[in-house]
């Protein structure tokens, strides 16, 4: 039976497709995909992304505990800042991919998928031992994604929170139409937007007050179907499609991300090595020449020899070009290098083009 | 959901539409629903024959790859070229813009297998039933 979130009833009133995901039911789309995505793109949409996990590290050592399981620097941050980082494994494979936030002295809250927050949760507990105190906090909290360029405009209404000061990652603790709530900058649509982190008992409240502030701009719930278009755009790779334990964060372009003088961490003396020799292969963004939608497991080819796998792929909403992300060899991670999708034992052709397919207008800063 | 009373269906979720000799295919309004936003269509070349039950292309949706089928034999004398930039239209118009394919009808009497309206909604009733 998969389990459903705080808002489950909330989705079922507005009329959701409801789509079963890493073991919970969500909607995959109210009115359609396709318009919940221009929603987001042009205003602002609402998402329920309850099901991702929350695992909060307590005690002296929990600064330390974060620093050797992820690849990014965690001291980086002060208090409020959090940072996108990724789990390896001791052979550098990724095993999630997450949020660190630094929420107090002593704190940190780690907000990953939902397919591996079970995994997550063990591997952190083993590695901290008795160092640190390792709580999932998943069921007791729920995740609002309000996203959009218009999506500052809409959350101001309801909140006296300082959000145009609020930076990309960071974090604020304060009342959102009158409940406590967590509010990041953060999302992953690739526009600007926030992330609202609340009680699960708060969460139908605060749900339909954002709910309509956002339809006051116009903007639409949205569901799980324009999530995967919005980040496929935005060039943002997904968890268990675009990389797992099998392929490293330096190969799936998350090379900024990987800290390799911070000191020792899991998976470091594998993606040391692999830096300083290079990668033989990279996640790449591919845009068809003509129509076609490049699917996970798809090969890809280049002067008749195969040189790689897609891992995502769709028809961009926003582009109307038909887009992927493909591991290729070194040498044709080249934007422009021409190369062809088979489908369905048709070589489309295709090029290798630069991440992200889509970039928004930033606010003058 | 709309199923016309004068478009014949197959139990695949396709409908035809019989204009004297010619028939013009597409797939229903319980097939593009089911489907989600349709992202691409395949279609085959103007000239082809094809048998009943004949996979004649391919629509796709985020979520899934289906194949269409042919509900009778016959021949392609034209295609939606619309679909191929705009296949949006299969979601929204199933039975008008969304059309998919137009033959030259082999034997009309095939025509008259087909279930009829109210015999494809029975068809869905029981599959959503299971």
């Amino acid at each position: 039976m998969a389990r459903r979130t705080p808002l489950f009833d909330a989705h079922r009133a507005l009329g959701a497709r409801l789509v079963e995901f890493a073991g919970w039911e969500m909607p995959l789309s109210y009115r359609g995909a396709a318009e919940e995505h221009r929603a987001v793109r042009e205003r602002c949409g609402l998402f329920d992304v309850s099901h991702m996990g929350e695992i909060e590290l307590r005690g002296p050592a929990a600064a330390a505990v974060c620093q050797e399981l992820t690849v990014n620097d965690v001291r980086r941050l002060r208090i409020g800042d959090g940072q996108y980082t990724v789990f390896c494994n001791e052979r550098g494979g990724v095993l999630d991919d997450l949020i660190v936030f630094h929420l107090g002295p002593e704190r940190y809250l780690l907000v990953v998928n939902a397919a591996n927050t079970a995994a997550d949760y063990a591997w952190v507990r083993a590695h901290a031992g008795e160092r640190a105190e390792v709580v999932d906090r998943s069921a007791e909290l729920a995740l609002l994604a309000l996203q959009g360029p218009e999506a500052e405009l809409a959350l101001r209404t309801l909140t006296a929170l300082d959000l145009t000061g609020l930076r990309p990652f960071a974090a604020l603790e304060g009342s959102v139409a009158g409940v406590r709530t967590l509010v990041s900058r953060t999302g992953y649509t690739g526009e600007d937007g926030f992330e609202l982190l609340v009680a699960a008992s708060d969460a139908p409240p605060l749900w339909e007050a954002v709910l309509e502030a956002t339809r006051r701009r116009d903007g639409l719930p949205a569901g799980l179907g324009a999530r995967d278009t919005l980040r496929l755009e935005a060039g943002l790779p997904l968890c268990g499609t675009d990389m797992d334990e099998t392929t490293t964060p330096l190969e799936a372009g998350l090379a900024w991300t990987v800290k390799l003088d911070k000191g020792d961490f899991v998976g470091r003396a594998v993606l040391a090595e692999q830096a300083a020799r290079g990668v033989t292969r990279r996640l790449v963004g591919l845009e068809l020449a003509e129509p076609g939608i490049p699917r996970h497991g798809y090969p890809v080819w280049r002067d008749g020899a195969a040189v790689g796998t897609v891992t995502s792929g769709t028809r961009s909403p926003t582009l109307g070009t038909y887009i992927g992300l493909a591991y290729v060899s070194a040498d044709t991670a080249v934007p422009g290098t021409p190369v062809a999708v088979g489908i369905r034992g048709r070589r489309v052709p295709a090029r290798v083009v630069a991440r992200p397919f889509y970039r928004r207008m930033r606010r003058e800063e | 959901m709309e199923f016309p009373d004068d478009l014949r269906y197959t139990k695949d979720h396709e409908w035809l539409r019989r204009e004297g000799n010619e028939g013009v295919v597409g797939i229903t309004d319980f097939a593009q629903d089911a489907l989600g936003d349709v992202v691409f269509v395949e279609l085959p070349a103007v000239g082809a024959t094809l048998a009943p039950g004949q996979v004649f292309g391919v629509v796709e949706s985020n979520k899934t790859v289906s194949d269409l089928f042919a509900p009778v034999s016959g021949r392609v004398i034209a295609v939606n070229q619309v679909l191929r930039d705009q296949p949006e239209h299969v979601n929204v118009d199933p039975y008008g813009a969304g059309w998919m394919i137009r033959l030259a009808l082999g034997r009309t009497e095939e025509v008259d297998a087909l279930l009829d309206a109210a015999g494809y909604r029975a068809h869905i009733a029981r599959e959503q039933g299971k």
